[in-house]
């Protein structure tokens, strides 16, 4: 049993770490906030020529060729560094088109997103907020051998900023609400899609409305068969976003450690108070367990085992109230300089708040853990 | 990352297996009781027990062959302990002289102590039990007042221990007394291999919140004890102390979250009986949520664990990682225990021999045992001190 990093895993976690302290800075960050791209040309290009773009696509379409544990490091690496811009909603266009998609479709795209020429997104869910086949009410219309979209995208990340959008749409209205969703491949500026760019409380995080009205679309892989794909695609995708957040409660907890060495009251460090000290023992044990989770999740989704539906449940349920809780403590242990807009804290509280709610929070994941044990 | 054992691992938990298939002894809760140190009445039962197992060759694998042990990883270890939680086997009786007193003994002894106690300790001949902890120092251990004076080439004993399970049965303790009250208070402590037959030690049972006695008072008056029963250096008892406490959050790590599931997993039988009204508190919406979150808690337990195993087999020291273990391990158990009881509702005040008790009433003393959990083997409050201040470099209060 080896329940840990490869020395390859190491160096690509010691690499991304020290790229991202020089090229993803606070201020940086900060920056990208105040404007839609949410990213910098320079930087999308510099994270394909690493090969990050591509990580976990195979060689064969132009990817890296490498799995979620792997991902699991970078992804971390990027959590620590709160690094803004359309990382994330790409994986997940990617990953929708390498589950989905025909070869056509993975030769078109998959090659051109791991080199930085092209960003994807998936555009899932709606106004109803809900996270099962029964909230997917976009309808697609067989219109000249091709089909068109109508309804209302809602949450969609960077939808602004994609190249090809993957649209999750109706396709039928089957005996199971799973039965009847396909999945669509809908190109930026097509005829009839507005993308809306909303104000976010994460401000590193965009999301839009998407709004198709017969709009054209190109089917991405089977009619009415969509639905298993895009769950395989959002249980790998929440591995990767644990890891994400993993990465960010790491880095709080080492703001706050840091912090508590040197702030003096009363004469003495805050850390050598046990109000402090014990509650950033707490943070720890938050931290350490979620990454835990988190690890198993990325190997078992790497590996296919039965399990890896529970294990992913069971990470984003843990890494949800854990991340919140450690970024809460965080500010709380900084006082006043952790409430201010000037100290990062707040740019990892937001993001621990964003992640929280994608792809299910704590209570949604603990529910889905009581059904895959059989409660 | 890889989950899977190799072959020889393998091999081993067929043997293990195999082995608790034949021997394992049925109905043996009976006749121990439901406590986690058992009744007088099974202490035979277990001595037997422990040596059927160490002459299977499953007692002291991580001990090296030289001292009595099968010179195996902590792998092998753990997976005995898996399968021994899993068949529900009766507990190992001389637990703190396999997991603490012979480590340390191999460690830190002199040639004739390496040859005079592992080997019994292992085959349960002599049992050992731990002298620590003092009526005025549990948690700020280093305190303790308990004093070794000179005399000749004998020490002569005088104070008193508490919390001392085992005492009663146990032929040896380990000591810790304090043999320069003028040096800092670390600095002056001495471990003693003590012989509990020693004239002037007596041991008097503890009733606790359960109503069991399951561990004692010791009392030392002017016990004589030769100095070659010095373990380690004279005034360095304080680091041979802490490697028997790093080898207790081991030992009893190992096996604590497989009989924590197995302990939810009876959490859900009884949960699915019970209704709430009118429905199975299963299907409670509320329910589901704490009875989900305790399974991911004690998963988390596991792969957290996998991951220190890792470091361990890598060569690396258990460090104060453990801590956080046991730290989670205790929390998880309370949560656990306290819903055992929120679901039972008006029942959670029956005891064992009410014909109206739940599952016989067993939560109940489960419940009220697993008080002593975050109290036991170093408080919570000590735990995170120890976090704090050792893994996470926060400065000493």
């Amino acid at each position: 049993m080896d329940f840990g990093f490869s020395q390859e895993q190491e160096l690509l976690r010691a690499t991304a770490r020290k790229f991202l302290e020089n090229e993803c800075t606070s201020e940086f960050v900060r920056a990208r906030m105040e404007e839609p791209a949410g990213v910098t040309d320079e930087l999308w290009k510099k994270l394909g020529e690493q090969g990050w773009l591509g990580l976990v696509y195979p060689e064969e379409f132009g990817g890296t060729g490498l799995g979620f544990v792997d991902l699991t490091v970078l992804m971390e690496e990027m959590g620590r560094a709160v690094m803004p811009g359309p990382f994330f909603s790409t994986l997940l266009g990617g990953l929708a088109i390498l589950e989905a998609g025909g070869p056509e479709h993975k030769k078109e795209w998959l090659g051109r997103i791991s080199d930085g020429q092209a960003k994807a997104t998936l555009a899932w869910t709606e106004p109803s907020a809900r996270w099962d086949a029964a909230g997917v009410t976009t309808r697609a219309k067989a219109a000249g051998g091709g089909y068109t979209l109508s309804g209302t995208k809602l949450f969609v990340p960077d939808a602004h900023l994609a190249d090809v959008l993957v649209v999750v749409a109706r396709t039928s209205d089957g005996k199971r609400p799973e039965d009847g969703v396909s999945l669509f491949l809908v190109p930026k500026g097509a005829k009839g899609l507005s993308v809306k760019l909303l104000p976010t409380m994460d401000q590193t995080r965009k999301l839009c409305e998407v709004k198709l009205e017969d709009t054209p679309a190109t089917l991405l892989g089977v009619k009415d068969g969509g639905w298993a794909p895009l769950e395989r695609v959002v249980q790998r995708a929440t591995v990767a976003l644990c890891a994400e957040m993993c990465g960010g409660a790491q880095k709080v907890l080492d703001m706050t450690t840091d912090y508590a060495k040197i702030r003096i009251a009363f004469g003495k460090p805050i850390g050598s108070y046990q109000g402090v000290k014990h509650r950033a023992a707490d943070m720890l044990v938050d931290v350490e367990n979620a990454k835990s989770l988190t690890y198993y999740a990325a190997w078992a989704v790497d590996e296919n085992v039965p399990e890896a539906a529970l294990a992913c449940s069971m990470a984003k349920a843990y890494t949800s109230d854990a991340y919140r809780k450690v970024a809460g403590a965080g500010i709380q242990l900084h006082g006043g300089i952790g409430f201010t807009w000037e100290h990062d804290l707040h740019l990892y509280f937001k993001r621990a708040k964003a992640s929280e709610f994608t792809f299910g929070d704590a209570t949604y994941h603990r529910e889905k853990v009581a059904q895959l044990i059989a409660l | 990352m890889d989950f899977s054992l190799t072959p020889d691992q393998e091999a081993f938990r067929e043997r293990v297996r195999a082995w608790l298939k034949t021997n394992n002894p049925v109905d043996w809760q009976r006749k121990v009781g439901s406590s986690d140190v058992p009744r007088p009445e099974a202490y035979e039962f277990l001595r037997r027990w422990q040596r059927q197992l160490f002459d299977a060759g499953f007692i002291g694998l991580t001990w090296p062959k030289e001292a009595g042990g099968q010179g195996l990883t902590f792998m092998e270890e753990l997976i005995l302990h898996e399968e021994m939680a899993v068949a529900k086997a009766p507990p190992i009786l001389n637990i703190l002289g396999v997991g603490m007193a012979g480590p340390t003994i191999v460690a830190y002894g002199t040639e004739a102590q390496k040859k005079r106690y592992p080997a019994k300790i292992l085959s349960c001949e002599e049992i050992w039990c731990q002298g620590y902890s003092e009526p005025n120092s549990g948690s700020d251990l280093a305190g303790l007042q308990t004093r070794a004076v000179k005399d000749g080439d004998h020490y002569v004993i005088n104070g008193q221990k508490v919390w001392t399970s085992l005492a009663h049965i146990a032929d040896y303790m380990m000591l810790l007394a304090r043999t320069d009250p003028e040096a800092p208070k670390h600095k002056g402590i001495t471990y003693f291999l003590l012989d509990m037959k020693s004239p002037g030690v007596t041991v008097k049972p503890l009733k606790q919140i359960t109503g069991d006695p399951e561990f004692n008072e010791v009392f030392f008056d002017n016990v004589r004890v030769h100095e070659s029963q010095v373990l380690g250096e004279v005034n360095n008892g304080w680091q041979v102390g802490l490697t028997t406490l790093m080898y207790e959050r081991l030992a009893l790590g190992f096996g604590l979250q497989v009989r924590l599931r197995i302990t939810l997993e009876g959490l859900i039988d009884m949960a699915r009986k019970v209704e709430k009204s009118g429905r199975a508190v299963t299907k409670d919406p509320v329910m589901r949520q704490k009875l989900a979150q305790l399974w991911i808690d004690t998963e988390s337990l596991k792969y957290t664990g996998a991951r220190a195993i890792t470091k361990l087999l890598k060569g690396e020291m258990p460090g104060p990682e453990a801590s956080a273990g046991k730290m989670v391990w205790v929390e998880t158990h309370q949560k656990l225990q306290e819903l055992a009881m929120e679901l039972q509702g008006p029942y959670s005040q029956l005891m064992q021999g009410s014909d109206w008790a739940l599952d016989g009433g067993t939560w109940q003393y489960t419940f009220l045992r697993s008080r002593a959990n975050s109290i036991e083997g170093g408080t919570t409050e000590i735990q995170k001190n120890i976090i704090g201040e050792r893994v996470l470099g926060l400065p000493k209060g």
